[in-house]
């Protein structure tokens, strides 16, 4: 699988990464050669093999369910601690609507 | 008082016997660490009043003739992935270069609540990304087996600390082989437990369905009694399990006999040099011990690394979206509009291999392409999974490598992701399947360097893993 500059340009728009022209090239030619080992894949007949997406072991139906109880949350004093803007409450971020 | 050999038990009887106080020993630990630390990096920061607050609890149930738990004055150090509420925690990573939890990781909670003294937070690669510790932002991990190597990754920091003493035990995560990869580069115990054994509220997500927190320890047990205070059902992590937890350290015993143990023909398979003549003869060791060995076979090895770099990258690329400039601290300074913002924070803020990670796990769950590598890698991983379950019928325990060659030079593997993503093989697949596993020390190489033996067990069968590791701990030393 050969990728091109721009497919690399369209994914890291999805993944909002802003990546300089030398990180492009390096990233088309270091995911080219990994997802040519990943096509490996494709050798495996999994038809009629459910997909794994959480590690299951025997246990109750119900064995993760906690009681429902409130608990004191966080509280947003806290929350924002660590905003790199904040302000009235609320986190800050640049202006998105223009009047 | 030889700090960098104590175990748990020597500062319980240290204590007992009064030879130390739980703040006289906080207090030497933490200088040795601070004036050992500079040849490793393996520590990014100390507490030093945390450490002696805890110890003071410490030394004040000892004054009131109560228990003082099962970690009592032991010093700690704590991966810089699991939060600590009002410690810096920044996951190796500049973009939480200044983050301050506000709350504890349950596992970091209740080993303070049994008695552990938190001494600092240990190096790690960034989100913990990484088999060397060189994707930390703040600089490389040492091995203090040889300075010129990698600890290995990405709980270097926490192996380095174990091998080098400036901890008796340490708290690491492990995705892929975080914990039993280091722990093997440097000699020393690593653990990953079962899939919902210890709970990871407080650990910073990086792959939700493969991440697990796990001790290290320069003896088995005391690997085995940092995993029994850490584990148990944690209402606040909804994947930890309900399943009981034994005591650990009760059937260390040394009686091995009879144990069937698998090796399974893929990981011996072209394993020749010095790390095969070694497991091979700590094989030779576990078959005087009265085990009975057999020959396995787990078909889908060969396609684990596929079908892992699809599965955490893509878990990873969803995890890592919340970093965006906004809540975590770090926002680029020349952000314009808001999607400037979050492009320009996040191309700024993460090193190397994180953006090489998120940007394969948003190519793999990219429209058109979800169902050919996601959902594919799914189903592969549920192969890999049965054919575990399919051995665990037939053997009480598997024996591997944990990598295919011991520590390398620092800078020799940077180049070449791929290849770095191939040397994580042998330990890749206990997390896919969610069992057990751990690294022990199998000796060295003439060059001196560290290899560790895997041991892969059942689904909350600890008890027999570290069983079986603590008597080849015994006829190895």
């Amino acid at each position: 699988m050969k990728l091109t500059s721009e497919r690399v340009r369209y994914v890291a728009g999805l993944a909002n990464l802003n990546l300089s022209d030398e990180e492009v090239e390096r990233f088309r030619a270091d995911l080219s050669g990994i997802l040519e080992h990943v096509e490996k894949l494709n050798e495996l007949d999994t038809s009629g093999v459910p997909p794994m997406a959480q590690v299951l072991y025997p246990a109750e139906d119900t064995a993760t369910l906690r009681p429902d109880r409130d608990r004191p949350p966080l509280g947003a004093q806290t929350a924002l601690a660590n905003a790199p803007q904040a302000g009235a409450g609320h986190f800050k971020v640049p202006k998105v609507i223009e009047r | 008082m030889e700090i960098s050999a104590l175990t748990i038990e020597g500062v319980r009887e240290g204590l007992r016997r009064r030879a130390f106080s739980a703040t006289e020993l906080a207090t030497e630990a933490l200088r040795f660490a601070e004036a050992e630390n500079p040849k490793t990096n393996a520590y990014l920061r100390f507490c030093p009043e945390r450490a002696l607050e805890a110890a003071g609890r410490v030394d004040e149930k000892i004054a009131r003739g109560e228990d003082t738990g099962p970690l009592g004055g032991v010093p700690v150090a704590v991966k810089d992935v699991i939060v600590t509420k009002g410690l810096r925690t920044t996951c190796g990573s500049k973009l939480l270069a200044n983050y301050i939890p506000p709350y504890d990781a349950t596992a970091v909670q209740r080993l303070e609540a049994a008695g552990g003294v938190i001494l600092g937070k240990a190096n790690c690669d960034e989100f913990a990304m990484g088999s060397s510790n060189e994707n930390s932002a703040f600089g490389p991990v040492r091995n203090p087996a040889a300075l010129d190597r990698v600890p290995g990754g990405s709980s270097g920091g926490s192996a380095a600390i174990t091998a080098q003493g400036t901890a008796v035990v340490a708290l690491g995560s492990d995705t892929g082989g975080s914990v039993r990869q280091p722990a093997s580069f440097c000699g020393v115990v690593g653990v990953t437990p079962t899939y919902g054994r210890v709970s990871r509220y407080g650990l910073v997500a990086f792959a939700s369905s493969l991440d697990h927190i796990g001790p290290f320890g320069r003896c088995v047990r005391d690997a085995a009694t940092l995993l029994g205070v850490i584990a148990g059902r944690d209402e606040l992590d909804a994947t930890s399990a309900e399943a009981p937890v034994p005591d650990y350290t009760a059937q260390l015993d040394g009686n091995v006999r009879g144990l069937r143990i698998g090796l399974p023909r893929e990981y011996f398979n072209g394993l020749a040099s010095e790390t095969g003549d070694l497991i091979q003869a700590g094989v030779e060791t576990l078959k005087k011990l009265g085990c009975q060995v057999k020959e396995i076979s787990l078909p889908a090895t060969d396609y684990a690394i596929a079908c892992y770099y699809i599965i955490c990258t893509a878990e990873a690329s969803s995890n890592l979206a919340r970093y965006d400039g906004v809540r975590y601290t770090f926002r680029s300074a020349s952000s314009g509009a808001l999607s400037d913002m979050y492009r320009n924070t996040r191309g700024e803020g993460f090193g190397a291999e994180c953006k090489r990670r998120i940007m394969l796990g948003t190519y793999v769950l990219s429209a058109g392409y979800y169902d050919a590598y996601y959902l594919k890698a799914q189903k592969v991983r549920t192969l890999i999974a049965r054919d575990f379950t399919n051995a665990f019928a037939e053997v009480d325990a598997i024996v591997t490598p944990v990598s295919p060659f011991p520590a390398f030079k620092l800078g020799e593997k940077l180049d070449d992701p791929l290849q770095m993503y191939l040397s994580d093989i042998y330990t890749i697949t206990g997390d896919l399947a969610g069992i057990p596993c751990m690294s022990v020390p199998c000796g060295r190489t003439a060059a001196g360097l560290p290899v560790g033996m895997q041991i892969l067990a059942n689904h909350f069968d600890e008890a027999r893993m570290f069983r079986l590791a603590d008597a080849f701990e015994r006829s190895y030393r």
